[in-house]
């Protein structure tokens, strides 16, 4: 039996001034702290929804920056616009495996993963199954660290048309794409920035 | 617990806030919409998709070779698949939707790749670009979704002005699509494309005119083909003709419009004309129906080929249509049988003038050649060019030559021959030949022969007998000579003394002419003598003086 949880005891500790205040009444309205008059909350429930809708708007968002092309490249007057995808089966055709596996991890295995595991721990969570609590603190912080890490594609886009401005010999021009990505990559970071871990925790134990 | 706090909790403050929809709804929202509306404009922009129909899918790329109409993107190539049966290369296209009006059943595509051609080099902006698919719209009204792709660009775009006929040719000869027509030596046009004809018999040549040349084909306009050099050797010698450098390597064609045409109108598109062989034949082709004769030579016709001109008082009106040999079985001879298309029309306002008889064409031009015959018509193979031995057919009238039957029911009409000039200077040659072998050649040579061994012996003597003696005759002859001129030398003895002695006589003449004188006057003195008063005085001392000086000096 595990130690009761300050909403057990109709306490909230404010956030900001750190005093213990009583929240014995829920439903009832917004509390204040009563010291800071800061608004008090404890487990920040109500942030699922965000999260969702951030992540719905990542998801949203993914579509079109896999479909439309991120990037034109211009080689003696020989244009072409790529995707995400046909970039990496260049690379990957080419021969430069190791370059096409990062592009691949960074824009494809990072982003999905992200989608499938906030989606888990927002369901969780919604549910208070007590299911596998720890695994899933592991799953969020993993989620936040590599959350970053996704910006990899929109810095190479960036890096490469600043860099290659030959003129008629050769050019790289951003495209529409590359910004649904780097949307993708904000919404999700803002997704995992809404949900409250602490949410893993609430519900019964087991 | 520290004493210093209050052991009760505090007690928050309830304020009343309006429960609001979250806002954050709004990201996800308007993501949608962004999305959607994209979608939207993918949708909407995106025109048809077709798919075109290649031999090779060199310079081809999904994704990346686009479709371009008048150097604009229209679309792109969206993926390149083999043809169920492998036999062909399928390319998927994607046209936008400004450009979806170019799907028209009729629009052609082609790739445009570096090509260097005789005509010159075209799509050298692939080099670096690549290839991409170019189009050309069509007219119809119908839209079509599979389309079979040209392997060579088109010559003749949609859009351009003029107007499109088609030529007849026995052969395409050197012509080729993109193939130049000149009017005037002046490019108007190219061939547009070629196909043989259904039957195999001919070759459906596809021209197309530019404006504003194309007015300039009418009812009136022949065509042929000028590719290449034209060198003829022929009976009336050698001919080099040529249109333009150009032609010589890619071929061409010429027309021209007859200007006796009379009522001109001008051609419809799709009219169908002859390529003639060259331009000789396309005016000739003018000539309205041949009258077909055949002439049986007797001998031999080396050098006389179909084609040779047929010639009537030096105008040449028809062509040798066929040359055989023949066998006559009455004679058991071997004939040539030479047949003559002849274009009555060649001969102008001289057939208005002619007399005119009842009957249908062949018959009035039998009879009408009977008169003829009659008055020595007659065909002969002439030697058009001694060097070449090219024969020709010479329609002329030869009043000596031995009188010949017309038959005027005969078909096809036979007209009678004579033989060539060559051959008859070769009879005369022959019949000299001949007499001179008939002289005795051999017994003449033996009696000169005989007559020069005698001549030989003659001389023989002559230069041991005769010369010596003649040289000796000679000598004396010399020295008579010598002395001959030694007596009449100015400064001989012997001429001096004649000098002295004419002199004496002429002294002596003188004196008897004084003394016949003397006697004249006094006649008497003869028998009385001198008489005193004459005066013989005055001449007495001059006589006397000078006898005595001459005998002085001469004693």
């Amino acid at each position: 039996m595990l130690p009761p949880q300050a909403s057990h005891m109709g306490l909230t500790r404010c956030h900001i001034c750190g005093m213990t205040c009583v929240n014995d009444r829920p439903g009832i309205g917004d509390l204040r702290c009563g010291r800071c008059r800061a608004p008090l909350h404890g487990v920040r429930a109500d942030r699922i929804g965000a999260s969702w809708a951030l992540l719905l708007a990542a998801l949203i968002c993914y579509i079109p920056a896999n479909v439309m092309p991120v990037m034109y490249t211009q080689l003696l007057g020989n244009g072409s616009e790529s995707t995400i995808l046909q970039g990496v089966a260049e690379f990957w055709r080419s021969g430069s495996y190791g370059i096409a596996l990062v592009i691949f991890i960074a824009s494809v295995v990072v982003p999905c993963t992200k989608f499938v595991t906030l989606g888990l721990l927002l369901v969780s969570a919604q549910r208070k199954t007590p299911w596998k609590r720890r695994e899933r603190a592991v799953l969020y912080r993993l989620v936040e660290v590599v959350g970053y890490w996704s910006m990899l594609d929109v810095l190479v886009v960036a890096v490469v048309a600043a860099l290659v401005k030959f003129r008629a010999l050769g050019d790289v021009e951003p495209r529409v794409g590359i910004l649904f990505f780097g949307a993708v990559v904000i919404l999700t970071m803002l997704s995992a920035m809404q949900f409250d871990p602490r949410l893993n925790w609430s519900g019964e134990d087991s | 617990m520290n004493p210093s706090f209050p052991s009760e909790p505090g007690t928050p403050v309830v304020s009343t806030r309006r429960r609001r929809p979250s806002l954050i709804w709004l990201v996800p929202t308007v993501a949608a919409v962004i999305g959607l509306s994209m979608l939207m404009h993918a949708w909407l922009s995106s025109g048809p998709v077709i798919t075109i129909d290649f031999m090779t899918a060199a310079g081809l790329e999904a994704g990346k070779t686009p479709v371009k109409y008048k150097d604009v993107t229209v679309g792109m190539v969206s993926a390149i698949d083999l043809s169920p049966d492998g036999s062909r290369v399928v390319a998927t296209v994607q046209l936008d939707q400004s450009a979806a009006s170019l799907d028209r059943v009729d629009s052609r595509f082609w790739v445009v790749r570096p090509r260097i051609g005789l005509g010159g080099v075209s799509g050298i902006d692939t080099l670096l670009s690549g290839a991409y698919i170019a189009v050309d719209k069509g007219n119809a009204n119908a839209s079509g979704k599979r389309f079979l792709g040209l392997e060579t660009p088109p010559t003749v775009t949609h859009g351009s002005q003029g107007r499109s006929f088609v030529l007849r040719a026995r052969d395409l000869g050197s012509i080729d699509i993109g193939s130049p027509v000149y009017f005037r030596r002046i490019q108007v046009g190219q061939v547009a494309s070629y196909r043989l004809a259904e039957d195999g018999r001919q070759v459906d040549l596809q021209v197309f005119i530019n404006a504003p040349y194309d007015r300039f084909v009418t009812s009136a306009t022949r065509f042929w083909n000028a590719s290449g050099v034209d060198v003829s050797l022929g009976a009336d010698g050698l001919k080099l003709n040529t249109q333009s450098l150009a032609t010589v390597m890619a071929g061409g064609i010429a027309f021209a419009t007859l200007v006796h045409g009379g009522a001109e109108v001008r051609a419809v598109s799709g009219a169908v004309y002859d390529l003639a062989k060259d331009e000789k034949e396309a005016m000739a082709s003018t000539d309205g129906p041949a009258q077909f004769f055949q002439l049986v030579f007797a001998h031999s016709l080396r050098g006389l080929v179909v084609g040779a001109p047929v010639e009537f008082f030096g105008q040449s009106i028809g062509e040798v249509a066929s040359v055989r040999l023949d066998y006559a079985p009455g004679k058991q001879k071997f004939v040539t049988a030479v047949g003559i298309n002849v274009y009555p029309s060649r001969l102008g306002s001289v057939l208005e003038k002619l007399p005119k008889s009842a009957g249908d064409t062949e018959r009035r031009t039998a009879q009408f050649l009977a008169g003829m015959v009659a008055h020595g018509l007659r065909a002969q193979a002439r030697s058009g060019n001694l060097l070449t031995g090219q024969l020709y057919i010479s329609l002329d009238f030869l009043p000596r030559s031995p009188p010949a039957n017309f038959d005027v029911d005969a078909r096809p009409l036979v007209l009678p021959t004579v033989n060539g000039d060559l051959d008859q200077i070769q009879e005369q040659i022959a019949s000299i030949v001949g007499k001179l072998d008939k002289l005795p050649l051999e017994s003449i040579g033996q009696h000169v022969d005989a007559s020069l061994k005698d001549l030989d012996e003659v001389l023989r003597q002559l230069h041991g007998q005769v010369l010596p003696e003649a040289t000796q005759s000679l000598k004396q002859v010399r020295s008579a000579l010598g002395a001959a001129q030694g007596l009449v030398d100015p400064q001989a003895p012997l001429q001096q003394n004649i000098g002295q002695t004419l002199e004496q006589v002429q002294r002596a003449a003188r004196s008897i002419r004084e003394f016949l004188d003397m006697l004249k006057r006094h006649p008497e003195s003869l028998l009385r003598g001198l008489p005193k008063s004459s005066a013989p005085s005055v001449a007495a001392p001059t006589d006397d003086t000078h006898p005595s000086q001459i005998s002085r000096t001469v004693p």
